[in-house]
C-alpha cells in the first residue's frame, strides 16, 4: 500500500529555497493588517525533494496510460500522443509567455491560433471557429450557448427544448440542462440509428435543435443524416455535431457537408493530445457562417500581415473561460495536423475503421456483437452470452482483461445496450496487439465457460483487488485527516 | 508523419479477412452525396525535421518571460516552477492515461487526486475540494451556478473589483436563465461594502468577493459574510492560491465555496493556457459539488484503496439532471499543483508569497519616491495599479527596455510581482516608469 504524501512527513525535510533578498525584509505585519493574516502556514507535507520525486514515479508505476499498452476505451479515442507534440508545446517561445503580452511580442503564437482555426475549419466544412473552450463538454455548451444566442437574437422565445437521441453521451443532455433548455429523447431504431419517425413526431416550432453524434456511440454511421437534417431545419431548429467520434470519418466526410450547423471537437482525442489522467483537453467549436457572430471573444483576426485579437463582435456570447483557450494543447494537436497532412488525416481515419472492423468481425466467435454490421472507428459487443450461460458480467470481463495486460473497453455503455462492451481500437494499433486482445478476449470467454469464479474476482494482479464503492459513496472521506 | 503502424501488406491482410476489398468499401454506409471529392486543403504531411523547424520558427517569434522581466499579472503569475515537475509530468503513466474509471489499475492517479483534495483543503481550509476544474473564472461560475440551485433565490452579487474576465465568464454561464448576475460598483479600489450590504435580499443566492481582488487589494469579507448568510444565501470566494500562505484562509472568513485560478501553483504561462479552476467548499455541498471527487475507501481485502466516488451528481450518471456538463477536467494541471506543493512545502511557500508582497512593496515605494501615484490606497498583496496617462505607450518604452510591462488599465498601470523579480529589474521598472530611462 502507497503512503500517502502527508504520511511521507519528516519536519525539516524540505530546503527548498529561494534567492536571499536583496531588497528590505520588511515585517508583512507592517504592510498587511493583522486581520487579514493567517495564523498558522498550511499544513503541507514537509518532505525532501528525493523522497518526493520517488513518490510521485512510485504513483504513476500504479496508472495505465497508452504508452503502456492496448486502450480500447471506446468513445475515448485513446490513439497513440506523439512525442514531438509535447515538444513543441514546451518550446519556451510557446510555455513562457503571458496571455496578456502586447500582440506584437506574441505574433507567433497568434499565427498559430490563426492557422488552426483555418485547418479545423476545413477539417469540418465550417465558416468559422474558436479555440477557447478547454474541453470536449465546455465545446458543448458553448455551442449551445451559440444555438440559444441565434434563437434568442431572431426573438424566436419559444425554443426550450433541445433534442438528444437515447445513445447520446451523457454530456449532451446534461448541456442542454445546464445551458436552461429542456431536453427530448429521440428513440433509436432497430437497427442502431436514429428513428426518423419519432424524431419527426417530436418536432415543433418549441425544439431549438437536435444534439447528434456521427458515427453515433454504436459505431454506426447515421445513414439518413441528410433527411435528419432537413426535418430540423424545415422546422426552424439547428443541427449540433458532437465531435467525438470525428476520428472514423475525418478527411473522407464533413460534418458541414452533411448539414450541421455548430460541431464541437475533441482535441484529445481526434487530433492525439494526451488526456492525461483526466484532462487537460480542448474542445474548440466550429459554426456555419450564420452562427459566427455568436461565437465566443475574441477570435485571432489577421490585418495588414498582423495578427490581432478581434473583441469587436457585439453579438457574441461572451467568453466561457479566461484568455483564449487551452493553448498548449492547441500547440499539441497542431503539430498533430501538420505531421499528418490531408493523407495522413484520413489515412489513420481509414485505418481507425479497419481495426474496428477486424475486431469486430473476430471477437463475434465468442461474444454478442448486436448490431453486427459495418461499423466505423468503434463498435459495441456485449457480455450477453457469458451473463445469459455463466453468470459472467460486463464488470468481471472488464477486470480480467487487466489481468491480461490492457486497458478495458467502455462498459455499459450506450445505456441502450445492456452489458455493453464499447470497444474503440484507433488506427495507432498493430494487427499484432488486436491479435493478442482477441487471444485475451477468447480466454476469458473460455474461462467465463470453464471457471468463472476466475473472472468475477478479477482483477488477480492489480495492486489492489476490486473496491468498496459503496462504503466510500455512503461514507465519504475526500481528504487527507491527521486523525487518520 | 503517420503513427499508423500497419504495413500495407498487413493492412491488405486485414481487409481480406475482414471480407472486404479496399479501405473504401469500410465506407460505403456514408451517402455519396456527403463524401469529401477532394482533398483536404491541409498540405502534405511533415517529418520531424520539416516540424521542428517550422514550430521552433513560430515559437521564435515570440518574446518570452525568459527573456524579459515580466510584470504583467492579473490572474496569471510568472513564478518558477521546480525542475522536477516537468520530468515527472511527462511520466507517460500519467500523461496518456484516461480519467481513472477502472481504479484497479488506476491507484495511482487515484491517490494524486486524493492529495490535491485535500492540499487544497489546507490551502483554503474548507471541507471539500474536487479534482478540479477548467480555469478560475469557469470554476466561478459554475461556483455561482452551485449556490443559485442550492438557494431560494438566484441573484448573484459582485462588486467590479473581481477579475473583469471572470465577471464575462460568469455573464455567459448566465444565458442559462438560472442566475441573475449584479455587478456592483465599487470604491476606490476595493468592494462598496454598505451598498453590497444593502443589495443582500432574500433572492440573493450569494455574494462573490475576490481577494484579492483584481486590482490586487484585500477585501473586508467578514461582514458581508454575515449579510449574506443572515438571508440564507452563500458567500463565494475566488483566491490567489500563493497568498493563502499567509492571508486568511477563506474558511475563517465564512466562505461557503471557494474557486480560484491554479496556475499559480507550478503551471506554465502557456498564453493563457492549459491552467486548473480549484473548487473547494464546506460540507453541506459534498454531494452537490460539479466535477469529479476522489473518495478513500478499501479493496476487498481491507487494503486503502482510492476511487472516483459520489457520481451520482455526474453528467454519464445524471444526464439531463446533472447540474454540471463538466467531464474531463485538468488533471494533469492539477497533478502539477500537487507536485509543486510537495516540492516548496509549507515555508516554501511562505516564503515565495513573503517574497511577492515585499517585491510589491518595495516597487511601491520606490514609485512614488520617483513621483509616480498608486491608483488606490489599500493593502495589498503582491499586485498594485499605478497611475500614468498612457500605460500603452509605457509599456512600448518598457519593452524597449527589456521590460514585459503591467496590464493596462485606462488610466493606470497594474504591475504583479512574483519571486523570481530582483531588485535591479525593479529599479530598471521604477527608472523608466519615472521618465528616467
Amino acid at each position: 500500500m502507497s503512503k500517502l504524501i502527508f504520511e511521507k512527513n519528516h519536519k525539516g525535510s524540505n530546503s527548498f529555497t529561494i534567492p536571499p533578498a536583496d531588497i528590505p525584509e520588511v515585517d508583512i505585519a507592517a504592510t498587511i493588517p493583522p486581520s487579514f493574516l493567517r495564523e498558522a502556514a498550511p499544513h503541507l507535507p514537509d518532505i525532501s525533494e528525493v523522497e518526493a520525486v520517488r513518490h510521485f514515479v512510485d504513483l504513476s508505476h500504479k496508472a495505465y496510460g497508452v504508452d503502456n499498452g492496448f486502450y480500447p476505451l471506446g468513445s475515448c479515442t485513446m490513439k497513440y500522443s506523439p512525442k514531438i507534440n509535447e515538444w513543441a508545446a514546451r518550446l519556451p517561445g510557446f510555455s513562457n509567455i503571458h496571455p496578456y503580452q502586447p500582440a506584437q511580442t506574441v505574433q507567433g503564437a497568434m499565427e498559430l491560433l490563426y492557422n488552426m482555426q483555418n485547418l479545423l475549419a476545413e477539417i469540418t466544412g465550417m465558416d468559422a471557429v474558436t479555440l477557447q473552450p478547454a474541453a470536449g463538454a465546455h465545446g458543448e455548451m458553448t455551442g449551445v450557448m451559440v444555438i440559444k444566442a441565434y434563437h434568442q437574437h431572431r426573438n424566436d422565445h419559444h425554443r426550450t427544448k433541445m433534442m438528444v437521441p437515447d445513445s447520446a453521451h451523457g454530456t449532451n443532455p446534461a448541456t442542454a440542462n445546464v445551458v436552461g433548455f429542456d431536453v427530448i429523447e429521440v428513440k433509436s431504431n432497430s437497427r442502431g440509428l436514429v428513428d426518423l419517425e419519432d424524431l419527426k413526431s417530436k418536432m415543433s416550432p418549441e425544439i431549438a435543435g437536435l444534439m447528434l453524434t456521427n458515427p453515433n456511440t454504436l459505431g454506426l454511421f447515421e445513414e439518413e443524416i441528410q433527411d435528419i437534417a432537413a426535418v430540423i431545419h424545415e422546422a426552424g431548429g439547428l443541427l449540433y455535431y458532437d465531435g467525438a467520434n470525428l476520428n472514423a470519418i475525418m478527411g473522407i466526410s464533413r460534418p458541414g457537408d452533411m448539414g450541421f450547423d455548430v460541431v464541437h471537437l475533441n482535441l484529445h482525442k481526434t487530433f492525439s493530445t494526451p488526456h492525461g489522467g483526466g484532462g487537460p483537453g480542448s474542445g474548440p467549436v466550429g459554426v456555419k457562417s450564420h452562427l459566427a457572430d455568436y461565437l465566443p471573444v475574441p477570435l485571432v483576426v489577421k490585418e495588414n500581415d498582423k495578427y490581432v485579437f478581434d473583441y469587436n463582435r457585439p453579438q457574441s456570447i461572451g467568453k466561457v473561460k479566461n484568455f483564449y483557450g487551452n493553448f498548449g494543447v492547441i500547440v499539441k494537436a497542431y503539430t498533430y495536423i501538420l505531421a499528418l497532412g490531408a493523407e495522413g488525416i484520413k489515412d489513420a481515419a481509414q485505418q481507425a475503421v479497419l481495426n474496428a472492423n477486424y475486431l469486430r468481425q473476430q471477437l463475434k466467435k465468442d461474444y454478442h456483437i448486436p448490431f453486427d454490421r459495418l461499423c466505423k472507428h468503434e463498435f459495441v459487443a456485449t457480455a450477453k452470452t457469458q451473463m445469459d450461460e455463466n453468470g459472467v458480467t460486463t464488470l468481471d470481463i472488464a477486470k480480467r482483461l487487466t489481468d491480461y495486460g490492457f486497458h478495458p473497453p467502455t462498459v455499459y455503455f450506450p445505456l441502450i445496450v445492456k452489458e455493453a462492451l464499447m470497444i474503440e481500437p484507433t488506427e495507432t494499433e498493430t494487427k499484432e496487439r488486436l491479435d493478442d486482445f482477441l487471444q485475451a478476449m477468447s480466454a476469458i470467454a473460455e474461462e467465463a465457460r470453464n471457471h468463472p469464479e476466475i473472472v468475477t474476482a478479477a482483477p488477480n494482479n492489480a495492486v489492489i483487488t476490486r473496491v468498496d464503492e459503496v462504503t466510500a459513496a455512503r461514507n465519504p472521506i475526500v481528504k487527507w485527516e491527521d486523525n487518520f | 508523419m503517420k503513427y499508423t503502424p500497419n504495413s500495407p501488406t498487413v493492412v491488405e491482410d486485414m481487409l481480406r479477412s475482414t471480407g472486404f476489398s479496399s479501405l473504401d468499401e469500410l465506407f460505403t454506409d456514408i451517402p455519396e452525396a456527403i463524401k469529401l471529392k477532394r482533398e483536404l486543403n491541409l498540405g502534405s504531411g511533415r517529418g520531424e525535421i520539416e516540424l521542428t523547424r517550422e514550430l521552433k520558427g513560430l515559437a521564435a517569434k515570440n518574446l518570452t518571460t525568459e527573456d524579459y522581466a515580466c510584470f504583467l499579472g492579473a490572474g496569471a503569475y510568472d513564478h518558477y516552477i521546480p525542475a522536477a515537475i516537468d520530468q515527472l509530468l511527462l511520466r507517460s503513466e500519467f500523461y496518456t492515461a484516461y480519467t481513472p474509471y477502472q481504479a484497479e489499475i488506476s491507484q495511482g492517479i487515484l491517490q494524486s487526486i486524493f492529495e490535491y483534495q485535500s492540499m487544497i483543503c489546507l490551502l483554503t481550509g474548507m471541507d471539500v475540494a474536487n479534482a478540479s476544474m477548467y480555469d478560475g473564472g469557469s470554476a466561478l461560475a459554475e461556483a455561482c451556478n452551485l449556490a443559485c440551485t442550492n438557494a431560494k433565490g438566484k441573484k448573484v452579487l459582485l462588486p467590479d473589483t473581481v477579475h473583469p474576465e471572470y465577471v464575462q465568464v460568469l455573464k455567459t454561464y448566465a444565458i442559462s436563465g438560472k442566475m441573475d448576475i449584479v455587478t456592483v460598483p465599487s470604491d476606490r479600489g476595493v468592494s462598496d461594502l454598505d451598498k453590497m450590504i444593502s443589495l443582500v435580499d432574500k433572492d440573493t443566492a450569494c455574494v462573490v468577493i475576490q481577494q484579492p481582488n483584481f486590482f490586487g487589494h484585500l477585501e473586508e469579507v467578514e461582514k458581508l459574510a454575515d449579510a449574506v448568510h443572515g438571508q440564507k444565501g452563500f458567500l463565494v470566494m475566488a483566491v490567489d492560491p500563493i497568498s493563502l500562505a499567509i492571508l486568511k484562509p477563506p474558511a475563517e472568513l465564512g466562505a461557503d465555496i471557494v474557486v480560484g485560478e491554479g496556475q499559480p501553483l507550478g503551471n506554465s504561462l502557456s498564453f493563457g493556457g492549459p491552467y486548473l479552476g480549484f473548487f473547494a467548499a464546506s460540507k453541506k455541498f459534498l454531494r452537490k459539488l460539479p466535477g469529479r471527487i476522489v473518495g478513500q475507501t478499501t479493496d476487498t481485502e481491507g487494503r486503502r484503496a482510492f476511487v472516483l466516488t459520489l457520481q451520482a451528481r455526474e453528467q454519464h450518471i445524471r444526464r439531463e439532471k446533472a447540474s454540471s456538463n463538466i467531464c474531463s477536467n485538468q488533471a494533469l494541471n492539477a497533478l502539477a499543483a500537487t507536485m509543486y506543493l510537495t516540492l516548496i512545502g509549507s515555508t516554501g511557500l511562505q516564503a515565495i508569497a513573503t517574497r511577492c508582497h515585499q517585491l510589491a512593496v518595495y516597487a511601491a515605494q520606490e514609485l512614488e519616491k520617483a513621483g509616480l501615484k498608486l491608483k488606490y490606497q489599500h493593502p495589498f498583496f503582491r499586485e498594485f495599479a499605478v497611475l500614468m496617462d498612457d500605460p500603452a505607450g509605457v509599456n512600448d518604452r518598457l519593452l524597449q527596455n527589456g521590460i514585459i510591462g503591467g496590464y493596462e488599465l485606462p488610466d493606470a498601470m497594474l504591475l504583479a510581482f512574483t519571486e523570481k523579480r530582483t531588485r535591479a529589474e525593479i529599479d530598471r521598472l521604477v527608472a523608466v516608469l519615472g521618465g528616467r530611462a
